[in-house]
């Protein structure tokens, strides 16, 4: 699994996006949209990033996934709806010519740092 | 205090496969990822489809692997150059990355080549979401594999533009329900071309290697 390579991707992001002025800070967590589409574990993601992040300004962060619901649209009729089964397929007119609206993120949204 | 960042995390991965498409481009050689669970026969069919478009289009294969060189020593007696690629090397890998693509072309001579097939780790979950710069993906599912595979690697199958059913020479052996199988491919990805084949036999083989020079022709005359 590339939970890990991902995970070290996180740290890397969350790390550069400290303030450099800033010293001795603790950074309480890191926030995570995660498509539902997207092929990462949450929970060994979580695991992945509990490891790599020890002894690092990440030490003791908490990763917050928030999990994105699989949305198309269709190019057909212009419906749009969830997709929560694996049918690609518009819901009102079967067209299979269907653009994936949300989903697929990987992406950090945010960090938060513990006020002093 | 809360930090904005909104970065990808496979950004890194995202602009190396963008500058991958533009070497790519530049020289005009289309890339062709192919991608499968474990024994689906990926190496068969490739060592097939090699032989018969060899006189044509000239090809040259990066095969990723997590530590052997079996599938390039076998591709390699085709007579097309092979680049084997072994994941170890950056952790094990489950996957090639766009890195991973650049450097094997510095072992290839890209300007002699019209084809490039990279011949991907076995594997239909984490290779899905990596771009490596390729212009078209297949997925090679075999007969001897559940028929719900499309619906458990949904993101695979969203993925490919072409998806290939191979070692149909087993179905008189087998209690196998190929017309589910398309169908589950088609639920996932609806008008995506399926080709039902055996690499063993060749049965079926044309149709595919049609889709494939067809797509070469494409990037070729763009
Ligand atoms: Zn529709």
């Amino acid at each position: 699994m590339h939970e890990m390579g991902i995970a070290m991707q996180l740290v890397e992001i969350a790390s550069a996006a400290i303030p450099g002025d800033m010293e001795n800070i603790q950074v309480e967590k890191v926030n995570l949209k995660l498509g539902k589409l997207s092929s990462v574990v949450p929970d060994s993601l979580r695991f992945c990033f509990e490891i790599i992040t020890k002894e690092t300004l990440l030490a003791g962060a908490e990763l917050c996934i928030q999990e994105i619901e699989v949305t198309a649209r269709c190019n057909d009729c212009n419906a749009e709806w969830t997709i929560t089964g694996p049918a690609f397929s518009c819901e009102k007119c079967k067209s299979g010519n269907i653009t994936i609206v949300s989903g697929q993120e990987l992406e950090i949204s945010s960090i938060e740092i513990a006020d002093e | 205090m809360e930090i904005k960042v909104v970065k990808k995390v496979l950004g890194v991965n995202d602009t190396m496969a963008k500058q991958n498409r533009d070497m790519f481009t530049e020289k005009r050689v289309f890339v062709l990822n192919m991608m499968s669970s474990p024994g689906s026969g990926k190496t068969t069919l490739l060592e097939k489809t090699l032989i018969q478009i060899m006189p044509e289009i000239k090809t040259a294969v990066i095969v990723g692997d997590i530590c052997t060189s079996n599938d390039a020593d076998r591709l390699a007696v085709t007579g097309v150059p092979v680049v084997q690629v072994n994941t170890d090397e950056f952790g094990g890998d489950c996957h090639l990355a766009a890195h991973v693509i650049e450097k094997a072309c510095e072992n290839i001579d890209l300007d002699s080549i019209d084809l490039l097939i990279v011949e991907n780790v076995g594997n239909l979950v984490c290779p899905a979401e990596f771009d490596i710069g390729e212009d078209a993906r297949a997925v090679v599912l075999s007969v001897a594999e559940g028929e719900d595979k499309p619906l458990k690697y949904p993101l695979m199958f969203r993925k490919c533009d072409a998806a290939i059913l191979n070692k149909t020479d087993l179905l008189p052996y087998l209690d196998y329900d190929s017309k589910q199988a398309v169908n589950n491919i088609l639920q996932v990805h609806p008008e995506m071309p399926v080709f039902e084949l055996s690499a063993k036999t060749g049965d079926g083989l044309e149709s595919w290697i049609d889709w494939l020079k067809e797509y070469v022709r494409k990037k070729l005359q763009a």
